[in-house]
């Protein structure tokens, strides 16, 4: 399809933007020439993005099994308190709109209490902005008690490649340590590992694999003695909320994804939400400013001199922690742990229509989500996982995560999530199914697949080699 | 799969090849490169770094991930390949050819595998 600089017409335009009724005062000019912008009319550009919107998929258009993203749906009541004018049109410096406080607060204790926290903040704009934030807590808490010795974090190998990441945006040296047999962590290597130079360890429990780690309180255990804090990835909360909390899992600190577990819109750029909770003894390290409830009414108040200082300007994404509250008070006491039971439920029925044609890591019973492993396929008949996520296009779904988590080899990491029905889920196996047939028929034509999307087999090598990231005029 | 004789292998699948007794350059062997698929990005280190033994030294990105490359011997950092920086696909091309750095003052703790070893290692690490 063409772009809208092929669209544009010379002398072409809309009257989007009411006419200047101000007086213009701008600076002295300096560009030189004027900007070659494309000139079109409301229609070209109307048709333009309805065109360009057709091309994609979301969760909204199929199932999205997308390991570790968490794709539920997001309710539209979310939408409809979020845009509310009493949430929608106030400004950050408006002094202590008590409703907007009073979401903040309230959010806080109920999330405090789904984690096994004590204080959170909402600045952090998305998950991996969280996980740098509550390094920067376990950072300050070390140089706080004196320890600036402590420069380590652990890290398994089944980790979120943002766990790693995070740690050395945040100065810390990473080190990685390979899981045991069963894809939990390797408690004789953690052992090892851990020292007077461990700052911390970052973990995702269940991990990447799908599994809840059974020594999770020993895991912990071993690194607070060893002088350590231990920091919760909060990626996969939505296999346990309202069950399990990290905070009795022995964790310090967490981040969530609120654009994961709490169901608002996750993905294509939209604002998303990563709170960071921690328990009390790091609760004065936190950024922002935190709500309190004094004289009857809710006030900002300053966190005082030990905070990491703002990581984002005023209250992070305020709507988006609007629509997770909105989310949570439709869900109630009893909806938060169903919501996990029946991830659980979901992801266990899905493997099991599925167990018997590909193989799948673990064997027992995984958590929200599992991994498929095509390496005896790929060997035997050249058939990779990623021809088997092309050839999903054709049946209307979405593939799943792959070539992840990296201790699989051509791995797909499938999630189904609560909110598909068991008639999506069979008609995802059957999918699934046929595919390995036709593979198994004709190993040459997966090679090809999909045959009916609108982007067939893009050049990934050749579009992160040289990327075009500007329209070049031709004359 | 290609696993020169005269080259010596560590287990993170690096190659190293002696120049002299003190000096080598290092590379990633053809299973390496086989199993990141096409690389399209490497990132050096800094020439004068010191290299430890068994220690992340730089990074190579492919279409699936990015991976972690690791010192195979203790060394100082005296020159790296740009042109991999423009063009990482040699990696694929020519995984015995398209050096990463090269290191002088090199020490080995702990003793490096030799071509039939490292084969032997790979067929492991395949099952």
């Amino acid at each position: 399809m063409k772009t809208l600089f092929e669209r544009s017409v010379k002398g072409r335009s809309c009257a989007i933007l009411p006419e200047l009724d101000v007086p213009a005062c701008l600076p002295a000019r300096t560009r030189k020439q004027a900007l070659r912008l494309p000139e079109l009319s409301e229609t070209d550009i109307s048709r333009h993005y309805t065109e360009l919107a057709g091309q994609t998929f979301g969760v909204n258009d199929g199932f999205y099994p997308l390991g570790s993203c968490t794709m539920k749906y997001n309710p539209k009541i979310n939408e409809q308190a979020a845009a509310l004018e009493g949430f929608a049109d106030v400004h950050p410096r408006q002094d202590n709109v008590q409703g907007c406080l009073e979401v903040l607060a309230t959010a806080e204790k109920y999330l405090c209490e789904i984690t096994g926290m004590d204080a959170m903040t909402f600045q952090p704009a998305a998950g991996a902005h969280g996980e740098l934030t509550g390094l920067m807590l376990i950072k300050r808490y070390h140089e706080l008690h004196g320890n600036t010795a402590r420069n380590k974090i652990i890290v398994p190998d089944s980790a979120h490649g943002t766990n790693p990441a995070s740690s050395a945006m945040c100065g810390f040296t990473v080190v990685n340590i390979p899981s045991a047999e069963d894809g939990c962590v390797d408690l004789d290597k953690l052992r090892e590992a851990c020292g007077e130079d461990t700052a911390g360890l970052m973990l995702t429990n269940p991990n990447t694999l799908g599994i809840f780690d059974r020594h999770i309180r020993e895991i912990t255990d071993i690194v607070h003695e060893a002088g350590g804090l231990c920091y919760y990835d909060g990626a996969n909360l939505n296999a346990v909320m309202g069950i399990a909390r990290p905070g009795d899992m022995g964790f310090d600190c967490i981040h969530l994804n609120l654009h994961k577990s709490f169901s608002t819109p996750h993905g294509g750029g939209g604002p998303g939400s990563g709170p960071v909770g921690c328990k009390s003894f790091l609760a004065s390290y936190l950024p922002g400013e935190k709500v309190v409830w004094e004289d009857g009414r809710y006030a900002w108040q300053d966190r005082g001199p030990e905070s990491i200082g703002a990581v984002r300007s005023f209250h992070g994404n305020f709507l988006v922690v609007v629509k997770a509250f909105t989310y949570l008070l439709s869900l109630g006491r009893e909806g938060v742990p169903a919501v996990a039971q029946n991830a659980v439920l979901n992801a266990n029925y899905l493997k099991h229509l599925l167990e018997g044609t590909y193989d799948v890591t673990n064997k027992g019973v995984c958590m929200h989500e599992f991994v498929l492993t095509l390496e005896r396929e790929k060997k035997e008949i050249g058939v990779s996982a990623m021809d088997i996520a092309k050839a999903l296009q054709d049946y209307d779904m979405h593939p799943p995560t792959m070539y992840f988590p990296l201790n699989v080899h051509e791995a797909l990491m499938v999630e189904p999530t609560e909110t598909e029905s068991k008639e999506t889920l069979d008609a995802a196996a059957a999918a699934f199914l046929e595919i390995y047939a036709k593979a198994k028929a004709d190993p040459e034509a997966m090679h090809h697949t999909p045959y009916h999307s609108p982007i067939t087999r893009p050049d990934e090598v050749k579009a992160a080699r040289h990327p075009v990231l500007r329209y070049h005029f031709d004359d | 799969m290609n696993t020169p004789k005269e080259l010596k292998y560590a287990k993170t699948h690096e190659w190293v090849r002696f120049t002299s007794e003190t000096e080598c350059e290092v590379g990633l062997s053809d299973f390496a490169q086989d199993a990141l698929g096409d690389l399209v990005f490497v990132n050096l280190p800094e020439v004068g770094v010191e290299a430890v033994q068994g220690e992340t030294i730089c990074d190579v990105e492919s279409v699936k991930a990015v991976s972690d490359v690791y010192a195979p011997v203790s060394g100082t950092v005296t020159e790296v390949n740009e042109e991999l920086l423009d063009s990482p696909e040699k990696i694929n091309e020519d995984p015995y050819g398209a050096w990463l750095f090269r290191l002088s003052d090199v020490s080995c703790p702990e003793e490096l595998l030799d071509a039939e070893a490292y084969d032997k290692f790979c067929a492991e690490e395949e099952h």
